[in-house]
């Protein structure tokens, strides 16, 4: 497999930033997943896909919109109509997934090397996404492992709430770097680490 | 405002993509009838009132939407699915008159 480079890799700089003297509220970082996926299901064929990710990887996505589940090194969330995400921090998950999807269920799409995947933890994790995103991001709303697709500016994001306070937002690789300066700078209020 | 989209909720108009006149009924590809390629690329009913529109949510999970909409309020009374919509009314007596 080709040596991935993360378009992060110039601006990334590990460190405490901001009003960080008041305590930390933000930790960034980037995951950097080995696999990231999407499933497309022919009408009619979600539950067969739903089926076969979790033959492929064991996560079990309950049924309903944007519908998910996060562990500690996989997740998988429904993002569309019958369009689904999957995450392993393992390397070639979309073979094993082209395997389990019959032709005639849907399509495996690998965007491992097309997105980059952005960890906003912390106490005031929501706080901040709530600046850049008009969704709503209470614990009701927004349950654990549940996926959104959303948008800031012409920055698309895919945001998936992998624990209370931890999301993993999936942007497209060549707005990544824009995308981080403009979260950097939102976090700058509140003390802000990044790892 | 605000438009629910079915699968991912509320979300701000900016999320949305309006694609046209939800009365338009695409002649046949073959259709050599003049008339009524005609009202499909040009005639509108402008109403003021309920609307029936198609809009995309192009900021989010990108489905095709059937949204009625009140031209005067900006109200909206309804939002569907399009995949699946096939109750399109007659040319004659399209849209919804206040």
């Amino acid at each position: 497999m080709a040596e991935r480079l993360s378009p992060l890799e110039p601006v990334l700089r590990q460190g405490s930033y901001g009003q960080f003297e008041n305590g930390v509220g933000i930790i960034l970082s980037e995951t950097a997943p080995g696999s990231i996926v999407q499933l497309a299901a022919w009408p009619g064929q979600e539950k067969a896909i739903i089926a076969a990710i979790k033959k492929a990887t064991g996560l079990a996505l309950p049924d309903g919109a944007g519908g998910g589940v996060a562990s500690s090194t996989k997740a998988a969330f429904g993002f569309a109509p019958a369009k689904f995400m999957v995450v392993d921090e393992a390397e070639g998950v979309a073979e094993a997934l082209a395997k389990a999807v019959a032709p005639e269920g849907g399509t495996v799409t690998d965007l491992s090397h097309g997105r980059t995947a952005i960890r906003i933890s912390g106490p005031k994790a929501e706080w901040v996404l709530a600046k850049f995103f008009a969704i709503d991001f209470s614990l009701v709303a927004f349950p654990v492992g549940a996926g959104r697709s959303t948008m800031h500016h012409d920055i698309f994001a895919q945001i998936q709430r992998s624990a209370a306070d931890q999301y993993d937002v999936y942007v497209f690789r060549s707005f990544a770097r824009s995308f981080w300066h403009t979260l950097r700078r939102g976090c700058e209020e509140v003390g802000y680490e990044v790892r | 405002m605000l438009i629910t989209c079915p699968y991912c909720g509320p979300r701000d108009v900016s999320e949305f993509t309006y694609q046209g006149d939800g009365n338009r009924q695409r002649p046949a590809p073959a259709s050599q009838n003049l008339d009524a390629w005609n009202e499909y690329v040009y005639e509108r009913l402008n109403p003021a009132g309920d609307h029936n529109e198609v809009w995309q949510h192009s900021g989010g999970c990108r489905s095709h939407l059937r949204v009625v909409r009140n031209t005067l309020t900006h109200e909206i009374s309804s939002v569907a699915f399009a995949r699946g919509h096939v109750a399109h009314r007659s040319p004659a007596k399209r849209g919804t008159k206040t």
